[in-house]
């Protein structure tokens, strides 16, 4: 029952953030600085989502080789910069983790 | 469906290739830290076919298995998705000719993953009379993905209990990644980034998820306030650059000035 609850709540908290624009729309105006700020909040959120995880994923700051999160999500940043392509981004972080994984094990 | 909405409609599934592959692993390893942090298998399921968030679905797993009660699930799950508004406000211009019917169909598709592929869609085009069955495509594409790899993540997290282990959410992190890179084009983008991600691994042990918070408010805070900074220093430097063009204006008008009258009292000369 909480459970049912819970997700109730998580699914409809989620799609009324993402329906309130589209059912108003025309009829809603922001503020000129509304608006820009809105425009950091999709690379920020990501980027304290995956931070912790990538960079700490003992729960300590772990730069060394031990760590495969940070390496893999080095050479996939590298690959996103240089190629600009985002399946050639994904797939190289992906395969480099497993590898870097393979290689510890 | 006429030819043009299914070119459309198979396009958006097609541009999503990208993003489904990343969010194989993520799906399956969603299904897998489902059962031990307490979750149903049935719970897990409507999660993603109702909530369909993985970003917020995984954390609110994470949360379930120290403990957290359904309301701060809940209000977490809300300040991690707000994101979502900037993507709708950002498409709102593009769905204003559809019915509510379709308008809620999109809404409840737009994943940062289908925002990412269907804004490039739009960008600078003016084709796009069809281009919601291109939205439509690529939420298909990414949904169902999403409920096979549940499914398939429930199944193998009870014939391999230690896949937890195997570091598959690192899937989610290369493609938020991948998304966040044509974000970093300037300064202030940098600044946001960077400090939001400081700031989320100095409070990374703050209860429920509060850290994100923070981080996220104050990457935003700080981003906008060095975009503000950057735009009055180009300001000044442009008006200082006009006074000084105005103060040698006026001298260069005065040379000239002086030479014509030279020039007109030589032509005056008999």
């Amino acid at each position: 029952m909480n459970e049912t609850m819970m997700i109730a709540g998580m699914a409809f908290v989620t799609f009324g953030v993402r329906y309130m624009m589209f059912a108003m729309a025309g009829r809603i105006r922001f503020a000129l600085w509304f608006k820009q700020a809105l425009a950091y909040v999709p690379p920020v959120v990501l980027s304290a989502i995956i931070a912790p995880l990538v960079l700490m994923p003992q729960g300590y700051i772990d730069l060394s080789l031990d760590n495969p999160y940070f390496w893999a999500a080095l050479v996939a940043a590298g690959v996103g910069f240089w190629r600009q392509h985002l399946l050639t981004t994904i797939v190289v972080g992906l395969v480099c983790f497993v590898l870097l994984k393979w290689i510890m094990v | 469906m006429p030819s043009s909405q299914f070119t459309e409609f198979f396009n958006g599934a097609k541009a999503t290739i990208p993003m489904v592959i990343g969010a194989i692993p993520f799906g399956i390893i969603f299904g897998t830290l489902a059962e031990p942090s307490g979750l149903s298998v049935w719970g897990a399921m409507a999660m993603s076919l109702f909530v369909y968030a993985g970003s917020s679905q995984f954390i609110a797993v994470g949360l379930l298995a120290t403990g957290v009660g359904p309301i701060i699930i809940i209000a977490t799950t809300f300040v991690v998705n707000l994101r979502h508004l900037l993507y709708a406000t950002a498409l709102v211009d593009k769905v204003i000719h559809l019915s509510q019917g379709w308008r809620a169909l999109l809404a409840f598709g737009l994943t940062d993953e289908s925002f990412t592929v269907v804004n490039s869609r739009y960008l600078g085009r003016t084709d796009t009379v069809h281009a919601h069955w291109f939205f439509l495509g690529s939420i298909v594409a990414m949904y169902s993905n999403w409920q096979f790899c549940t499914w398939l993540g429930i199944g193998l997290g009870e014939l391999f209990p230690n896949m937890t282990n195997w570091g598959l959410d690192f899937a989610m992190s290369v493609t938020f990644l991948g998304i966040i890179i044509p974000y970093l084009r300037n300064k202030p983008m940098w600044l946001a980034v960077i400090s939001a991600a400081a700031f989320a691994m100095v409070l990374q042990h703050l209860p429920n998820q509060l850290g994100l918070v923070i981080s996220a408010l104050a990457g935003i805070a700080i981003g906008y306030a060095s975009q503000q900074i950057e735009i009055r220093l180009r300001l000044h430097k442009a008006n200082s650059n006009v006074i000084k063009a105005t103060i040698a204006g006026t001298a260069s008008t005065r040379k000239i000035d002086a030479s014509s009258m030279n020039g007109n009292r030589e032509k005056a000369k008999p």
